[in-house]
């Protein structure tokens, strides 16, 4: 990962969570899934945190799960989508990762679920998300890691190289398992920990998942995709490969969604 | 029109995105401001967008 270059076209990334804003909490399995593997973390901590923030809440789906589970009083709830943030709960606002709008120690834990991999400075974000925390305060967060999409990642990258003889990003890259724990330790937390897992998500086929991709808001927001579409003939055959390759014995396909957790505490000072 | 009032436990922590300075509430513009980056933050429906793209620019 480079933390100097500017991967992530943000105006993008906003646009698509402002449009998949209203009809995320129908659709977002995996979203709904990832929240529940927070807030189960979170009950592992025995300690309470009365003033938390959802860092990237999305439509409140984290919100909804928390429910008062770790002990949190007052949930801040912001995401760079102002259609996402308002769907969430009673103290919300539109906020950007990268510049976080929070004084000094102002919350106990910031959670954060499957939002800080679109974000272009992670460090920056971190280090900022480090300031806003109590001493003693939890960092807890999700986001999508490098064995995301591994199927799909396969299967375009074969169909560019034998019809456009080059290959384009389609994809959004994602950090590792080592970065994000290199990360962590980088913006000054305590403890820092990273360990992932798999979501794997079955789908009738290929158009369904990329349907769903679009449907979260989650395609792709990478700058240098400015090749424009891809392909129609080249999606094609990657979408029969992915076919092929990767059914189930009942036709179904699967996606294989890698789920990075961080943690990180502040040390007493 | 902004009947939703913005809650005084977010105006308590939120500074300036970008300087981490203090905000100013103007309940009547409906605005956060910043002095130090002369900027604006809009509070729509009682939800503020603490977002520089979106804020009005205070010298023009």
């Amino acid at each position: 990962m480079s933390d100097s270059i500017t991967v992530f076209n943000r105006a993008v990334v906003r646009l698509r969570r402002d449009r998949a804003a209203p009809a995320l909490e129908k659709c977002a399995f995996l979203f709904k899934e990832a929240a529940e593997r927070l807030a189960d973390r979170l009950d592992d901590v025995k300690r309470r945190f009365p003033a938390a923030l959802d860092l990237g809440c999305h439509g409140g789906q984290l919100g909804r799960r928390l429910n008062g589970r770790g002990g949190v009083e007052t949930l801040v709830q912001c995401d760079l989508s102002l259609e996402m943030a308002r769907r969430a709960g009673n103290l919300c606002l539109a906020a950007d990762e990268e510049f976080l709008p929070f004084a000094p120690q102002s919350f106990d834990l910031i959670l954060s679920c499957l939002s800080l991999h679109w974000v272009n400075d992670l460090p920056g974000a971190l280090v900022q998300a480090r300031r806003a925390l109590k001493a003693d305060g939890l960092f807890l967060a999700s986001m999508l890691g490098g064995e995301t999409l591994k199927e799909l990642r396969q299967v375009l990258a074969e169909a560019e190289i034998s019809l456009d003889g080059g290959l384009s990003p389609r994809i959004s890259p994602f950090a590792d398992v080592k970065d994000a724990g290199d990360l962590l330790q980088r913006a000054g937390f305590a403890l820092p920990v990273a360990d992932s897992d798999a979501v794997t998500v079955l789908y009738a086929d290929p158009l369904e998942l990329m349907a769903d991709l679009r449907a979260m808001g989650e395609s792709n927001a990478v700058i240098e995709n400015r090749k424009g579409l891809t392909r129609r003939r080249t999606m094609t055959q990657a979408l029969d490969d992915y076919q092929q390759t990767f059914a189930t014995d009942d036709g179904r396909v699967t996606a294989t969604f890698q789920v990075i957790y961080l943690t990180g505490w502040v040390a007493q000072v | 029109m902004n009947e939703r009032k913005v809650d005084s436990r977010l105006l308590e922590i939120l500074v300036c995105p970008l300087t981490k300075g203090p905000l100013r509430y103007d309940e009547k513009a409906q605005e956060l401001i910043s002095e130090q980056a002369q900027l604006a933050y809009p509070i729509r429906d009682g939800i503020p967008i603490m977002l520089v793209d979106e804020a009005r620019n205070l010298d023009g």
